[in-house]
């Protein structure tokens, strides 16, 4: 039986020699966690079923120093690299891969070119595109507008790009899906909301995504502990949790998740 | 004492080059089918379709017929293994047609691609299965799978809501549907299994 999957996220402030692993709260307030290929061994040490880079830096040098990221940790680290984070291209997309990433995530590129995720998909396999799709919630209805039951009332999910900082009108959960149509092999489903405030994953955003793909769901945004991944396995089809802050200011080890969901009946690999 | 990674052109050998190298291996990327010749052993990758990998692949059919045909140990991985059968449902193009047998897409019951760990169910002793149990996890990602007409090469399955070919042996010829190079210590294991093999 396939198991669910822990991702740790490391995000890259990329303008400095090995880049650094940051974390902000709701896409805000940053703090600073580590070197990403040291935390990346450490992860994968822990029993990390993949890991995903997300390179957060606005500066032009960064390109190289995400390929040297990738090539140290692809050393010593043998299991799937996501890598994401201001590809634009197809010859970003080549240039993560020959430094050895297995995925690329793409999130504003998608939005505002979506061909790009079937580029993606014919040169490497749908398997090697996953789509991000950083989601806020909004009050209100409209034309095209996926609503979902939520503990606030019906609400409809809006697309970010740029990082979060600015807001497309283009509903999350249609994008869901029209990212699949094109190619995707999975999807990354951030909730803003959630995201950085340990107060546990977004569950009806995440089974309103679940319940309209048939790719993959790795769910992200609010991890705090082990009970959300738990909660977010028991409780939605996401195929995989993604976290960052938890791991990486020792609060939890992947092995610990992994254990504690093990011991309440979660299939997980040990 | 080396191993040839056919690289012809498709998706991303990095990888497989790196897990190799660092179990000492002596990986060589092989662009030309005439150097595919004085190797111990033979690694096939593939990602993407079936009939793109063929069509990128076919250049080579002769030289990997003649090291297969010498006996030569050769890994195929994911499509890799694909293209060892006759025929997929992926596209039109002929397999090499090694291994009897047809590689269809997984059923609309479940997520398509398979992407995760999953664990085996091991059918037989195997050269590059040695030290592996049916508690160990390995990493697949695949849309097709791959239904061998005579199931004595199986050499373990995966269970992903149907039976599914996870390895496949038939003396110097093995292919796994998972990826050994993204499978941990566990998939290195079956590297260095496949190289032990390669120098015996």
């Amino acid at each position: 039986m396939l198991a669910r999957r822990i991702i740790p996220c490391l995000d890259c402030d990329l303008a400095v020699p090995q880049g650094r692993v940051v974390k902000g709260i709701e896409f805000k307030q940053i703090r600073y966690a580590g070197v990403p290929w040291e935390l990346a061994t450490r992860y994968y040490e822990e029993g990390a079923d993949e890991i995903v880079f997300l390179d957060i830096t606005a500066s032009s040098e960064r390109r190289e120093t995400m390929k040297s990221v990738i090539r140290t940790t692809a050393k010593n680290v043998f299991i799937p690299l996501a890598v994401g984070g201001g590809i634009k291209s197809i010859d970003d997309v080549r240039s993560v891969f020959k430094a050895g990433a297995d995925k690329v995530t793409v999130n504003t590129t998608a939005l505002k070119r979506p061909e790009i995720i079937s580029e993606i998909a014919e040169e490497y396999g749908s398997q090697a595109c996953v789509v991000a799709i950083d989601a806020k919630r909004r009050d209100g209805t409209g034309d095209g507008r996926v609503l979902v039951p939520t503990p606030k009332g019906e609400s409809w999910f809006e697309c970010s790009f740029y990082g979060g900082r600015e807001f497309t009108g283009v509903d999350a959960i249609a994008w869901a899906m029209k990212a699949e149509a094109l190619g995707a092999g999975e999807i990354l489903l951030t909730s803003m909301d959630r995201d950085g405030t340990y107060d546990g994953f977004d569950l009806p955003l995440t089974n309103a995504v679940c319940e309209r793909v048939r790719i993959p769901v790795i769910a992200s945004g609010g991890c705090g502990n082990a009970e959300h991944i738990f909660e977010v396995f028991s409780k939605t089809g996401a195929s995989a949790a993604l976290a960052a802050s938890i791991f990486h200011y020792g609060e939890w080890g992947v092995d610990e998740v992994k254990r504690y969901l093990a011991e309440r009946g979660i299939h997980v690999r040990i | 004492m080396t191993i040839a990674v056919v690289d012809y052109g498709v998706g991303n050998l990095f990888s497989i080059y790196n897990a190799l190298e660092h179990i000492e291996a002596g990986p060589q990327l092989i662009t030309e089918p005439e150097d595919l010749t004085g190797f111990d052993g033979v690694v096939v990758p593939g990602v993407g379709s079936f009939g793109r990998c063929m069509r990128r692949l076919s250049r080579f059919e002769g030289s990997l017929r003649q090291a297969l045909e010498a006996g030569t140990p050769i890994l195929g991985i994911c499509v890799g293994m694909q293209i060892l059968f006759d025929r997929s449902e992926e596209s039109p193009e002929e397999g090499l047609g090694w291994i009897s047998g047809d590689v269809i897409r997984l059923p609309d019951s479940v997520l398509v691609p398979q992407m995760g760990w999953n664990t085996l169910s091991i059918k037989k002793e195997a050269e590059i299965l040695e030290g592996i149990s049916d508690e160990d996890f390995f990493y697949f990602v695949h849309s097709y799978h791959c239904v061998p007409e005579d199931r004595s090469v199986l050499a373990a399955t995966t269970d992903y809501g149907l039976e599914i070919a996870a390895a496949v042996s038939r003396e110097n010829l093995f292919a796994v549907q998972f990826h050994p190079e993204k499978s941990g210590e566990k998939g290195l294991k079956i590297l260095e299994n496949f190289m032990r093999f390669t120098r015996c």
